[in-house]
């Protein structure tokens, strides 16, 4: 893991740049093209299926490649908690307190049964 | 939900009538309180914490990151890209990825908080708090509040958010180093979680469907061959494939 650049206190920086600097010129410019000039509708459809599907990317990353504690978890327990929350989520009428805590529940219940 | 998003089953609350924008933004603070999204983000953003610290951030990189972000996704990315040892490049383009909704969204929004008179420079500052729940909860609320009223309740509220999320992130990671591995595990596991649940609730719109299923088979398979430029591939191929169809689709 090459993790080195992003610590000290340079890494300040660097996060700075990967993430103020890429995130807020965006709300600006919303600012500023609020005032008059009319966006394409069609270009707005396009980012949000580009950020929607970079979040489901996110997500199948964090599953199949985590970094961390959950890295140590069996890929089939991943799996069978993330699919049990998203499953609790959807029969009890999309509540997500039970998608959490059912996902959650299923994964520490599984680290603490195989004994990891 | 009516056309410009607003909620037709709310009217003016009582309170706003001869009401202060002092007031009004001490009622915006208050109800972030009572808003049901806002809990779900605080509880995220613990999740959050707990996955900074996961990747090997300390308090006050997590804090920052938290802090000048104030964005969900992004937030995760960044921490996600650093634990892989992804560049600052690749690291910054995805995370703009996630970023770039920020504009239509702002776009959308601050007609809703102007009363006629000019305040560019509070707009501005104010813009650091679009994000999405302070998005869809001020859609719902903004039209309904008297127009002199709009600005100081969204501040109130949105401010409130802000100190939530970060507070919550430095709660995520001082909790995850206090508690048993399985308990801190599922705290990082928060964030597929939640994550996962708003895909679910967007994907009733096919080409929203289309994008997350080629954005999960693309993700991996690039992060495999491309690793760092995986988020942005599985963003661009999922969401330009799915934007394709709909048109293709619509062409007909």
């Amino acid at each position: 893991m090459n993790f080195s650049v992003w610590q000290g206190e340079w890494s300040y920086i660097l996060l700075f740049i990967a993430g103020f600097c890429v995130t807020q010129p965006w709300r600006y410019m919303g600012v500023v093209l609020s005032k008059d000039v009319s966006i394409d509708s069609e270009v707005l459809v396009w980012v949000n299926l580009v950020s929607t599907a970079l979040v489901a990317g996110l997500v199948a990353r964090l599953l199949l490649f985590p970094a961390g504690a959950v890295a140590e978890v069996p890929l089939a327990l991943r799996m069978l908690a993330f699919l049990g929350g998203m499953g609790l989520f959807m029969v009890l009428r999309q509540s997500m307190a039970a998608g959490v805590l059912g996902g959650i529940g299923i994964l520490v219940a599984g680290i603490v049964l195989i004994g990891i | 939900m009516t056309a410009d998003g607003s909620d037709p089953g709310l009217q003016a609350p009582a309170w706003t009538k001869g009401a202060t924008q002092r007031q009004a933004l001490l009622r915006g603070a208050r109800r972030a309180f009572g808003s049901l999204p806002a809990f779900v983000v605080f509880a995220t953003a613990i999740g959050f914490g707990a996955l900074a610290r996961d990747a090997g951030f300390d308090l006050w990189q997590t804090l920052f990151i938290a802090a000048t972000i104030f964005a969900l996704p992004g937030q995760v990315v960044l921490v996600q890209q650093a634990a892989a040892g992804a560049t600052l490049l690749a690291a910054a383009l995805a995370v703009m990825l996630t970023s770039v909704r920020f504009l239509p969204m702002t776009v959308a929004l601050l007609p809703w908080l102007r009363d006629g008179s000019r305040q560019r420079t509070k707009e501005y500052l104010l813009s650091h708090f679009m994000a999405i729940t302070v998005w869809l909860e001020s859609r719902r609320w903004l039209p309904v509040l008297p127009p002199n009223l709009r600005m100081p309740f969204f501040a109130g509220f949105a401010l409130m958010i802000y100190v939530g999320n970060t507070s919550a992130a430095v709660i995520g990671y001082v909790v995850a180093a206090n508690v048993p591995t399985p308990l801190a595990a599922g705290l990082v596991f928060l964030t597929p979680l939640y994550f996962g649940m708003s895909l679910i609730l967007t994907a009733v719109q096919w080409p929203f469907a289309v994008a997350i299923a080629v954005g999960a088979i693309v993700g991996p398979v690039a992060f495999v061959y491309a690793p760092g430029f995986d988020l942005a591939l599985s963003g661009l191929v999922g969401g330009t494939v799915a934007y394709g169809l709909k048109r293709w689709r619509e062409g007909r």
